[in-house]
């Protein structure tokens, strides 16, 4: 049977090899990000650097885990969208009860 | 036959139940988003009770943060075990995923019991209530993905549970890795960031 090009299966998947390295730098980012809370040095840039290691994870296991990378570009679009608001969300309500200030 | 097979036809050549989950999903980043915020801007303004710095427990929560990095991994070699058609390594993965699950939920429990006992409650102040409301809503969705999970496992046990059923357990990875990726959030921005500030 002839499977459509455009069906949501056909993408590639990662190779377990693939999965096992991301794994990994999940799990060096989150060894820096315990490791670099207890250095006193880091604490005047801590949230941004906290805020970036973050991020980072965040995409790689929506990139990878969640196939976003190697997916329908529609899917990427139904989760970013909200995502956008919800960050929308988030700053201006930070902003509205002066959290920054 | 394939999961591709399987799926039936439709306008966007796209499974139906594929793109109701990721709308699902961006619904509940909204849903996050809000009890994250909500979290943020009550921070800092309780007038009793204990508050972030004195409770919160960064060595514990790294260890279950781990746990749940862990899970996903475990997570996407269940669907590439069932992919392929692999039985034992499809329960095997399916298992450590739930197992992993429950692992975090009892890290979870261990948390909010120690809170409790050293004063802090969902009455007690503005912390405790956004606090408990934010991890419990999280700690809520990982029990339903450990449910959902430990069903897989079961229809694998069954048989039903072949290379056909993985866009369902695709599905249900999905929903696993939000859970997480939720959690890398809160581990940073109410764990991490709150209690250096």
């Amino acid at each position: 049977m002839t499977e459509s090009p455009e069906s949501t299966s056909q993408h590639a998947h990662p190779t377990a090899g693939a999965y096992l390295a991301v794994a990994g730098v999940l799990t060096v980012i989150t060894l820096v990000e315990v490791g670099i809370f207890y250095v006193p040095a880091f604490q005047a840039i801590l949230a941004p650097v906290l805020i970036i290691l973050s991020a980072t994870k965040f995409a790689l296991v929506v990139m990878f885990y969640m196939h976003l990378r190697h997916d329908h570009p529609l899917f990427t679009g139904v989760f970013v969208l909200p995502l956008a608001i919800a960050l929308a969300v988030v700053v201006a309500l930070l902003l509205l009860f002066g959290v920054f200030g | 036959m394939t999961q591709a097979v399987a799926a039936h036809h439709t306008s966007t050549g796209l499974d139906n139940k594929k793109l109701a989950f990721w709308l699902f999903i961006g619904s509940e980043c909204l849903l996050f988003g809000s009890l994250i915020a909500t979290y943020l801007v009550y921070e800092g303004r309780s007038i009793s009770g204990p508050t972030t710095h004195e409770i919160l427990n960064i060595p514990v929560t790294s260890i279950s943060t781990f746990d749940l990095l862990m899970s996903s991994l475990a997570m996407v070699l269940a669907l590439a075990a069932v992919t392929r058609g692999d039985k034992l390594w499809s329960r095997v993965w399916l298992a450590t995923t739930a197992g992993l699950g429950v692992v975090f939920l009892g890290f979870q429990a261990y948390e909010f019991v120690t809170f409790v006992h050293e004063g802090l409650t969902l009455q007690v102040n503005l912390f405790g209530s956004t606090f408990f409301t934010l991890t419990g809503f999280h700690g809520g969705h990982v029990l339903v993905g450990v449910i959902w999970l430990l069903t897989l496992f079961v229809r694998s046990l069954q048989g039903k549970l072949g290379p056909d059923k993985a866009l369902n357990v695709e599905i249900a990875g999905l929903y696993w890795h939000f859970v997480d990726v939720v959690w890398i959030v809160i581990f940073t921005v109410v764990y991490l960031i709150q209690t250096s500030a």
